[in-house]
Parts: structure tokens; sequence; C-alpha cells
């Protein structure tokens, strides 16, 4: 690992300051993707701000809405009751990621920046416009199966890793962020960005914003939520597809409103409105699911060896929206 | 690169850090790119927690931080001021097995032990969480914590019965 100047945050002022003197500065918080990637040389930070300390740890619940910590620890947000009640697809999205050891340590706002697991991205012998751009990228031609099938550009088919995000998209969430002129709101579809022509720019934090919070708004879509990882292994794995999912169901039983986000299959964290709108109205079947299913995967572009998550992620819509609006999930 | 270079060389430089670890105040001077498995490795001496995959993949290094079970090699050291660690080391009284130790002996838990350490202190927090009660329970709960001999039959006996449930 490079040598680095460590400094302590006392404030959200403190630390915006630290991080804005230098330009490869990254905030510490639960720090199990900073190290990693900091072992593996593609972080260079100069500079390591340490804001573990900072008092933004609590769930609050509000006027219906709740409030993230942003350094909230994944498993106290998983187990918390508030979250668990409110937002189930949150509480499973976050238990279907890592393992036992890396939820005590990781938080909220570290979670949403973390990286992508794109091994040519994470290996510095290769091209990756990601990690250096304009150098070109290995993954269109070289072993894809992991990598994104949506939201592609000619400079980056890496895949976004996370399963909490893939849940706070399906709800809608919004990041709440602090700069120097104060606190934003910055609404979850806005938060990632597509990698385009310019893959290093992966969110909409502007340079020095630290990232306070998350929330919710507590509605009946949201309770019936659901989230389905499918992978590898059956534990400790990154996702190939995953699915978060929420309904309203009318009276009658019809689907009067649907929430459809996918992770392991696209670039960001995937919201599919399109398929959303074709759900409101329909009765909840098969036939209705395959529809969605069908269109959520409409402009799919895979590559040479991640074909197989175009149909693999139609039979995890189906299984997800099948499982939550029978509220059997 | 840094508009307060005063700054950046004195805190490139050792630091000292202080802590509690297994019990016992201490105090080391360290740089701050050092882990906190290799500060415990390397300068406390407790070569219990194992350096496997040394990228958080493993769980060989898995030690309590504050009572919580956390990865040692993703961790740097400087950020652990003032809290209250717990290795291997740490986990029974003189002369006496801690109950889990106990469980993996009785149980066959291992074969060549190297990611016996890591599975034990998981398994005690596993054990403090309370969530994990069938074996599917055990065994997603611990999937952190990889075993290339493939002892996870026994290893999952031993938390069942560490856990009391027989």
């Amino acid at each position: 690992m490079r040598a680095f100047e460590y400094v302590v945050a006392d404030s959200n002022a403190t630390a915006r300051r630290l991080i804005g003197e230098v330009a490869s500065a990254r905030y510490y918080a639960g720090g199990t993707t900073l190290v990693d990637l900091m072992k593996a040389d593609v972080e260079r930070p100069a500079r390591i701000v340490d804001i573990s300390r900072l008092p933004l740890t609590s769930i609050e619940l509000r006027d219906d809405v709740v409030r993230i910590g942003a350094l909230a620890r994944n498993s106290d947000v998983a187990y918390d009751e508030i979250v668990a009640s409110r937002f189930p697809a949150l509480s499973e999205a976050l238990l279907s990621g890592a393992s036992g050891q890396i939820r005590n340590a990781a938080t909220v706002g570290g979670n949403l920046l973390q990286r992508t697991r794109c091994s040519y991205f994470r290996e510095t012998r290769w091209r990756c416009n990601k990690r250096e751009p304009g150098s070109g990228c290995d993954a269109l031609d070289g072993f894809n199966r992991g990598h994104a099938i949506l939201g592609t550009s000619d400079a980056c088919i890496a895949a976004y890793p996370g399963d909490f995000a893939v849940a706070l998209s399906a709800l809608s969430a919004q990041v709440v962020v602090e700069g120097a002129a104060g606190e934003r709101r910055i609404a979850f579809e806005d938060f990632y960005l597509l990698p385009g022509a310019r893959p290093q720019d992966e969110t909409a934090l502007l340079p020095g914003e630290l990232i306070t919070a998350v929330e919710l708004h507590d509605e009946p879509l949201h309770r019936r939520s659901h989230y389905l990882k499918v992978r590898d292994r059956a534990s400790y794995e990154f996702a190939l597809v995953s699915v978060a999912c929420g309904v309203r169901l009318d009276e009658g039983g019809r689907i009067d409103a649907a929430r459809l986000a996918l992770g392991g299959v696209a670039t960001i964290p995937w919201r599919a409105h399109v398929a959303e709108a074709a759900l409101a109205g329909a009765a909840p079947d098969d036939a209705a699911f395959g529809r969605a299913a069908s269109l959520a995967l409409n402009e799919a572009r895979p590559r040479k060896y991640n074909a197989f998550k175009v149909e693999l992620a139609k039979r995890a819509i189906v299984r997800a929206l099948r499982a939550v609006c029978a509220g059997t999930r | 690169m840094t508009t307060s270079s005063a700054a950046a060389a004195r805190t490139r430089q050792p630091s000292s850090l202080a802590f509690r670890l297994n019990g016992r105040d201490v105090s080391f001077s360290i740089e701050p790119q050092v882990t906190l498995l290799d500060l415990l490795r390397e300068r406390a001496g407790l070569t219990g927690s194992k350096k496997g995959c040394d990228r958080g993949q493993c769980g060989a290094c898995t030690v309590l931080v504050n009572g919580r079970r956390t990865l040692a090699c993703l961790s740097l050291a400087v950020v652990h001021a003032g809290d209250e660690i717990t290795t291997i080391e740490g986990l029974a009284a003189p002369g006496v097995l801690h109950p889990v130790q106990a469980a993996f002996i009785e149980h066959d838990g291992f074969q060549c032990g190297f990611c016996t350490a890591g599975q034990i202190m998981s398994a005690v927090a596993v054990l403090a969480e309370g969530r994990a009660h069938t074996d599917d329970e055990i065994r997603e709960a611990m999937s952190g914590n990889l075993c290339r001999c493939g002892a996870y039959p026994n290893i999952v006996a031993a938390v069942r019965a560490a856990g009391g449930a027989g």
C-alpha cells in the first residue's frame, strides 16, 4: 500500500475542508472497499480523512420519512426494526450482501460509493477507462461473464456490484449530501451516472460533498417489497442478477402500482420504469410478470459471455414479482 | 499535492495509537498504512489471526472490535484508537478453553487449522448475535469464513453445539 496522510475529522465541516484540500483524498468510513482497492493499487489517495467517528449513525422516523445516517453500519440498518418493518427489500438486500464481518464495518454512505468488481478495473495490468480514462477497455472482448448488459457504452461495461442501492432505487430513496453550498437532496435516479464516454464519473456528487444520510418514504408499496438475488454461490457472492420490487394491490387484487429495479445486469442500479408502467392495472399473474420482464430487458446488449443474463434476469423478475404479489417472500 | 504539507509530513510518520487489546491497554507507534491485521501479527506478536487472502475474502483474520466481528485485513489500524479488540488469543481464560474452542475440538471442526481462529472468532460473534439457530442459518451466518479443507459439516456441528442446540 502506498503511503498517505491520515487525518481525523471531528465535524462534517472539517471533513469537507480536509477532503477539499487534496484532489485524490478519500473519506474513510468502514474501509472495506477503500483498503481493498488501495492494496490493489487502484485507489491511490494522498490523504485519508477518517469520518468514522462522526455522529451520523442514527435511524429516525419523522412524518413518514425514514432517515438513515450515512455512517450507520449495514448490519445495524438491516436489523433495525424501523427499516425491516417498512422496507423489507432493504433489509433483504443488505443481508444478501458480503459477509457478517463486512456488514459490521461497511456503512450506508460507503456502500453507495463502492466501486465495480470488474476484474479489469481491479487489476492494474489491464486497460480500463474507469481506472485510467482513455486507456481502453479490455472487458469488451475479454472474459465478460459478470458484466453489464444494460446501460453499457463503448467505453465501459462494468456492472454495478451492490445490493443495497438496487433496493434503494426501487424504493425511490433520496441521498442527502452536504457541500459548500449547504445541504441538498439527490433523487436516487440522478445519483449514479451512466458510463457513456466518461466511466470515471460515477455519481452526481460534487467534489468534497459528504453523504450524510439516505431518506425513504414510508408507504404501503414500500412495505410490500422484496429483494431477490441470484448468484453463483449460496452466500457471500456478488449478484449475477438481482431484483428489487414493490407492489401495491387494489381492492380487487390487481396491481395498482409497481416498482422494479435490477442489479448485477447494469452499469448502475437499474430502475425499470417501462416494466413498472406495464404492471400498473394488470392482474398479478405470470403473463403480466413475463411481459414486464421482457420489457425490462428489451434494450439489453449482451457481450460474448454474458448473454445468459438476459433470460436469467427475466426469470428472476417473474419469480420476485410472484413472491411479492403473493405475499410469500 | 497538498496545501498543508506540514500536516502531511507529520501524519505520514508513525504516530501513537492506543487501544484495548485482549483486556489490556496497549500503545503502538505505527504508520497510517498499517492494517489492523499487520499490527496484531507483526507488532503485537499475536499471530493467531491469520493472513489468508488479505483482501477480505476468506475471513481468516476475523477479530472482534467492540464485540463485533470484523475483518482485520480490511481495516487500517489507526482508525481503532480507543477500541476494544479481541483476538483468538484473548478468548479463553488461562487454562480453560472458551466453549466455542472446546466445541471445535469436540466436533473436529478443522483439518489444517489455518482458518480455525477466524472460524472461532466468527462463531463466537454469531452466537452472541443470536440469530442463527438452524444449520442453514449457521451456514449463512458463517459464510464469510472459508475453509479450503472443507470441514464445513463439522464446523456447523461445532457452532450448533456451542450454541446449545445439541
